[in-house]
């Protein structure tokens, strides 16, 4: 799998209450909870991220609740694939459960900049910066989550592989 | 080699002799989801082609995030819950009843040794009782209503050994946000933290659960602590007889010791916007507040409202200053009745509302203005948690917001210190 797109930056420890803030969990449409992503920290975000970013951030990232609205927001928003340091545990398992790509990549943030197009090779765990001719290694996935992401996220996955899971 | 309490515990429900680093496949004994996340799990249920629960005796489901719904989106909600509640005839706490977790402790579902998921990051909090427990998302809330079973990294584990005896008016939430600080928002990702020392060992398990409550702010998978007589003393007295449960061996491996001694302990403060910036209290007094929040799953159990009492008793609240109570469940509040407290806090000029999560899910209960300060038990200060990003949120002991709300200002509270 390989996504490109601009980098947008953000720093350490971004939240899940900055991601999506708990008042507009009430909305229950996907799209609707895209409108809002990151309005904590940038309320322009969903006008950027529009056509498809790739975020690139500090440590801890998704830090706080468990609320799977936070990378559904995001992806919504078109944020195609997130790159940082480390993320928060929780985080990282729903974003992989919803689809959404995100690789471990120490370093990151201080490598790349604002509006820098980046290419990401999944398998090979590695980030390309177009715009600065540089190529930057990241931690590679484990193939059992690169076969979820394949497939779009952990419901695609257990459909297609098991023909759905019928208790 | 010797084993951690958690890798015990997932040794016991994988099946298999696992250690940290290794990935499992274990069986769950009880899962838990709420408001703030059922559309999404029963969304991915029905989506999944899930048709029954695995085993409706060990699903809990509750509605408290914003209860009663101060929304018609919520209210849907509310009845979705309710509907597939009664269709799987698994366990349900309505409106009214309190908190997710608390209610998952008084169920009976919790025992020591037992592997606990649920869709909410203070799911951790069970591990005071001796329980492996971790928060999950809604989409694997949904695999394990289905299948009951659920895969992890058995995580490597931070050994916490506090000693020391805690100073008059120093309480378990000034230790933990003492210890968040020192190990920082992320120092724990991915880890369990073992709490151990003499001042756990005397700790009641009402402090204990404020103790694991927030191990997820320093990004651990769990907080958990080895059960003993109190363990099994405080779950007999809410009806529970247990006898399991696990001991770390002496030979196990930590990836880290951390040892703090508490006996000059000052009251602390998390300061606006992180968890992790803690401050003594010498250094936050004087700054107004605006609003003060007694209550959640870290602080709104029967120790912490009578610790709020003790000061609120005879005084009242400063004008211009909101002061709300929420007790953690109805059996709380029950409690808190019969004792006196409630009249104590209605005396003093609180609003005491019902239990549930209150103003810490942020979504309908004391919801803070622009430019607003609120003094808060709850267990996190991130930037719109509770209303606007513009509003500022800090951290503290029951004491120390109960002694504020009097002074309208953050106030140490060993100035209400009573005499004998």
């Amino acid at each position: 799998m390989r996504i490109s797109g601009k980098a947008v930056i953000f720093g350490d420890d971004v939240n899940t209450d900055v991601i999506i803030p708990s008042k507009h969990l009430t909305s229950l449409d996907p799209e609707e909870l895209a409108k809002h992503a990151m309005e904590g920290l940038d309320p322009k975000f969903p006008e950027k991220a529009r056509g498809g970013v790739i975020i690139v951030a500090g440590r801890n990232f998704g830090c706080g609740s468990s609320r799977e609205q936070a990378p559904l927001a995001l992806k919504h928003a078109g944020v195609k694939c997130i790159l940082a340091d480390f993320f928060a545990r929780i985080f990282y398992r729903n974003a992989i459960n919803i689809g959404l790509p995100v690789l471990e990549c120490p370093g990151i943030s201080g490598r790349i900049e604002e509006g820098d197009i980046l290419t990401v090779d999944l398998e090979e765990g590695k980030i390309i910066n177009e715009t600065r001719k540089a190529v930057i290694e990241a931690h590679k996935l484990p193939g059992f989550i690169l076969e979820i992401l394949r497939d779009g996220g952990l419901i695609a996955h257990l459909k297609k592989r098991l023909g759905g899971m019928e208790s | 080699m010797g084993k951690t309490v958690s890798e015990k515990i997932l040794s016991r429900a994988s099946g298999k002799d696992v250690y940290a680093g290794d990935i499992v496949v274990a069986e769950i004994d009880a899962v838990m989801m709420h408001d703030g996340m059922a559309k999404l799990v029963i969304d991915a249920f029905n989506e999944m082609n899930g048709r029954r629960v695995w085993d409706p005796s060990r699903v809990l489901i509750v509605i408290d995030h914003v209860a009663p719904s101060a929304y018609e989106a919520f209210s849907k909600v509310h009845k979705l819950m309710r509907e597939f509640a009664f269709k799987h005839n698994v366990k349900f706490r309505e409106v009214g009843s309190g908190i997710c977790h608390q209610l998952m402790i008084e169920s009976g579902l919790v025992s020591p040794g037992s592997l606990i998921v649920a869709s909410d990051s203070h799911t951790c909090t069970y591990g005071a009782l001796g329980a492996f427990s971790t928060g999950i998302g809604s989409t694997e809330t949904a695999a394990v209503l289905i299948s009951g079973k659920l895969w992890f990294k058995v995580p490597e584990t931070i050994r916490v050994i506090v000693d020391g005896k805690l100073p008059l008016m120093v309480y378990p939430k000034d230790v933990i946000l003492n210890i968040v600080g020192r190990v920082g928002a992320d120092g724990a990702t991915y880890k369990a933290i073992e709490f151990t020392g003499s001042t756990v060992k005397s700790m009641d398990v009402e402090g204990r659960l404020t103790l694991t409550n927030m191990a997820v702010e320093m990004g651990a998978k769990t907080g958990i602590i080895e059960p003993d007589e109190k363990t099994y003393a405080f779950l007999g007295s809410i009806g529970h007889k247990a006898d399991s449960g696990f001991r770390s061996d002496e030979d196990a491996e930590y990836s880290e010791t951390l040892k703090f001694d508490v006996s000059d302990l000052e009251p602390q403060v998390a300061c606006p916007h992180r968890v992790d910036n803690v401050k003594p209290i010498s250094e936050v007094e004087g700054k107004e507040v605006d609003q003060v929040f007694i209550g959640s799953c870290t602080n709104g159990r029967i120790y912490d409202l009578r610790v709020a009492a003790e000061i609120l008793k005879g005084r009242h609240v400063k004008r211009g200053v909101r002061a709300i109570i929420v007790p953690a469940s109805r059996r709380v509040y029950r409690q808190a009745l019969m004792e006196g407290l409630i009249q104590i806090f209605i005396d003093s000029g609180c609003a005491v509302c019902n239990p549930g999560c209150g103003p810490c899910a942020g979504a309908h209960q004391g919801i803070l203005a622009p430019g607003e300060v609120c003094i808060s038990t709850s267990n996190r200060n991130f930037k719109a948690r509770m209303g606007s990003p513009e509003a500022e949120i800090y951290l503290a002991s029951p004491a120390t917001a109960a002694a504020s709300a009097v002074t309208g200002e953050i106030t140490d509270p060993r100035r209400f210190m009573r005499e004998g």
